[in-house]
């Protein structure tokens, strides 16, 4: 029953570096964190836990892809999976994906400035950052950006309005993808810079953070500019980075409710029998690991090709992205659906996973997004 | 044990298998070929098939990395895996004797004696001996431990009364292997089976031709009739039948590898469909334009990825956490399945004309899929529907309770 392999398609590679990452990070999320700490830190104002954030900064979580120079740990893009998977299967939220995002497009194309005040202070979780990418058309395509930097001597006037701003309220600096000069480009903007602009949104995730943020009248110095690099080159690469965090928080958080599921097959009893032995709901949780198997599978490749041939790399991470969109938005859907009425209780975990399965779904390119890209790449 | 070779030797060596296949491959026959072992339907098919087997055999290319005393190759298999591959890429024929390379070679190397694998190793690889497979029966079909076939010990021999159903390529067939009840009396069903390496040229074996839902031939119902067959065709030891079996099915299903390679079925590649839907037209343009056909290629695309990128994964044991045993358990149940669909796609491309069959001369890529479509039944039902292999992965590898 085996498949034609293709020959030309590199092995899957976990690195041993890669194998303790991995175990480290399960090891901490199932010690350190359950559901009572998911809805407790929830109804927080920050929506995270500071001392736990501390330790991943001790850890090198924080600057686990950026180099020693700005005290990263300078491993892999890939080998974030290895923190993300478990942290979506624990349902955790912290400012790491928004702060990693940042840093990447610091890295791709801060001034050697920016980065040395930047990077430093994000990798000891001292200061966080985050990006602003999504505008209020809700498009997933970053040639929509609206948003607008115009030169005024020696400042930039902004307008527009980005929407999803992750940890906007708690970040020191804020990554804002503008047009600019007949391009796209970044600008670092600082809390200071920012005040009184963002507005929390209400978002369905309730473990997550973001606000919506007003650039129109805002005056700031030409030096806020990302101009190291290419900043629609490093955007494109913050969106990568995403899909691949996305990914694997997917994989964990459609692995953590299928577990959840599957302990409720195995303990409630109806007329008499163990529910998961009524085969109306014994075969679609089949169905929901055989997706999940395979969404892993896609994610793992794509963490291994990530600093490969760019075809193939955006191929795998955009395939992983739709695939786990789709198994963990079903496995929490089904999750609800089989426990029964108390699925529709907000006490059951079941919504946890299902609001953050519709985030995730619909951040940074939905499945149906992503297939429409893969078929436009393809014919 | 075999070194394992170096990655330039693997380069080398599928350079060599490549360049083998592009000489030696069959010229295509100006009938049709069947794509799987459960298709053969004519002397012609089957005589073609098996010439091939022989060929590939004597070029050292099958049974690669089984025993060298029993025919095999004794080497790693990564080789085997990479004429395997090639096999897929060159599209050629399959392997006609799947059912001794895949299911009862394997079982009789594991499980049997020194003797046994002397007399029928050899002539599975070489395509000289042609086995069937002889499980299901009329009135035990899923429910396999049922199976009511009895062998009655007489002396040096045993004789077998009773129907076995569903044989693929019993009519060609030398050998059977069979599950049959050696104890009426035995405190559970599964106590009382025997498995027997059963000759199919005796007398008192008589076959009798069963029509597929396409109207060919494919396989036989096979009535042993007081059929006497000597002791030495047991495999394991009386009673231990359905312990046997099992390991059968492991091989059968691809959960336990070991098998003599080739390919068991000429592959579906969804590039294929891609092409196809190239060609074909619907409301008067290219069926790729459309924008709901794309989506669904694309998600083909991506399950076919997935399920490969898994046999590579289900290596990597960092990776394979909670269910270590999931990818092999599981993937005769998406192959197959895929397949049916995508076959269905493929037929739903062609508008009206979806209704030609095969044989009309105006249908698209002559009724191919509309015969595919019925054929991938076949693998969705044989070797335990997709049903019971639900249930199987649902109880043993995620530990659901029994319905």
């Amino acid at each position: 029953m085996q498949l034609e392999s293709q020959a030309a398609r590199p092995e899957i590679v976990h690195t041993e570096e890669q194998a303790l990452l991995l175990a480290g990070a399960q090891d901490l999320f199932s010690k350190r964190w359950d559901f009572a700490a998911v809805r407790r830190t929830m109804a927080t104002s920050t929506g995270f836990d500071a001392a736990l954030y501390r330790e991943f900064a001790q850890l090198g979580w924080l600057g686990l892809a950026l180099p020693a120079t700005y005290g990263g740990s300078e491993m892999s893009v890939a080998s974030l999976v290895n923190v993300m998977e478990p942290m979506g299967r624990a349902l955790h939220a912290s400012p790491l994906l928004g702060s990693t995002l940042a840093g990447q497009a610091l890295l791709r194309a801060g001034t050697e400035a920016q980065k040395q005040a930047w990077l430093p202070r994000l990798v000891s979780g001292e200061a966080i950052a985050t990006v602003a990418i999504t505008e209020p058309s809700g498009s997933f395509d970053v040639s929509r950006i609206q948003a607008t930097a115009v030169r005024q001597g020696a400042n930039l006037a902004l307008s527009g309005t980005k929407t999803f701003v992750l940890d906007a309220q708690g970040a020191d600096a804020v990554l804002v993808a503008v047009r600019y000069e007949g391009t796209l480009a970044l600008l670092l903007l600082t809390r200071e810079q920012l005040a009184a602009r963002a507005t929390p949104e209400v978002l369905i995730d309730e473990t997550r953070r973001s606000a919506r943020v007003k650039l129109d009248g805002l005056l700031v110095p030409t030096s806020a500019l990302l101009d190291g690099g290419d900043a629609e080159e490093a955007l494109k690469h913050v969106e990568r980075v995403a899909w691949l965090l996305l990914s694997a928080e997917m994989a964990g958080g459609a692995e953590g409710v299928f577990q959840l599921t599957l302990e409720y097959l195995k303990t409630r009893k109806q007329f008499g029998k163990l529910i998961g032995g009524y085969q109306a709901l014994k075969h679609p949780m089949v169905d929901i690991m055989c997706a999940i198997e395979s969404g892993r599978s896609l994610l793992y490749y794509a963490a291994t090709v990530f600093d490969g041939d760019p075809a193939e790399r955006d191929r795998a991470l955009r395939m992983a992205k739709a695939q786990l969109g789709e198994t963990f938005t079903h496995a929490a859907d089904r999750s609800v659906q089989f426990h029964g009425a108390i699925g529709f209780t907000y006490e059951c975990h079941a919504q946890l996973f299902f609001r953050r399965a519709q985030w995730l779904q619909y951040t940074f390119g939905d499945s149906v997004h992503h297939r429409k890209q893969l078929a436009a790449a393809m014919w | 044990m075999t070194t394992e070779p170096t990655a330039a030797e693997l380069e080398d060596f599928r350079r060599e298998v490549r360049a083998w296949l592009a000489q030696h491959a069959p010229k295509k026959p100006a009938w049709k070929l069947p794509d799987s072992f459960m298709e053969v339907g004519t002397q012609q098919q089957f005589e073609y098939l098996r010439d091939w087997q022989a060929k590939v055999y004597a070029a050292g290319y099958l049974g690669m990395t089984w025993p060298k005393e029993y025919g095999g190759g004794g080497k790693s298999s990564a080789l085997q895996h990479i004429v395997s591959s090639e096999m897929a890429r060159a599209r050629v024929p399959f392997m006609v004797n799947v059912i001794g390379l895949s299911w009862a070679g394997p079982t009789i190397l594991k499980l049997g004696s020194h003797e046994q694998k002397l007399r029928y190793v050899p002539k599975i690889l070489s395509g000289e001996e042609i086995w069937c497979q002889g499980f299901s029966e009329p009135e035990n079909g899923s429910d396999l431990a049922n199976a009511q076939t009895t062998a009655v010990r007489d002396g040096d021999e045993y004789v077998l009364t009773g129907t076995k159903t569903w044989t693929s390529l019993g009519a060609n067939a030398h050998h059977m292997i069979l599950l049959a009840r050696t104890d009426k009396t035995a405190p559970s069903k599964y106590q009382g089976l025997s498995f027997f390496l059963a000759p199919m040229r005796v007398p008192n074996v008589r076959t009798e031709p069963i029509r597929k839902m396409t109207g060919e031939h494919g396989f036989t119902e096979t009535h042993f009739e007081g059929a006497r067959v000597s002791r030495d065709c047991l495999l394991g030891q009386e009673g231990e039948g359905w312990m046997v079996a099992l390991t059968t099915l492991a091989f059968e299903r691809g959960a336990e590898g070991g098998q003599a390679g080739g390919l068991a079925m000429v592959p579906l590649r969804v590039e294929q469909i891609v092409e196809f839907a190239k060609t074909v037209e619907l409301d008067g343009r290219p069926a790729i334009e459309d924008p709901l056909v794309r989506d669904q290629l694309v998600r083909f695309l991506i399950e076919e990825r997935g399920l490969e990128l898994s046999q590579r994964r289900a290596r990597i044991a960092s990776l394979v956490q909670p269910r270590p045993y999931a990818i092999p358990m599981m993937s005769k149940l998406i192959v197959t399945e895929l397949r049916r669909r995508l076959c269905a796609f493929a037929v739903s491309l062609q508008g009206a004309n979806a209704n030609l069959y095969v044989g009309d001369p105006n249908g698209w890529s002559d009724g191919d899929y509309q015969r595919g479509y019925m054929n991938a039944f076949s693998a969705t039902i044989g070797g335990g529907t997709s049903q019971i292999q639900a249930n199987i992965i649902g109880e043993r590898v995620l530990g659901l309770a029994k319905g």
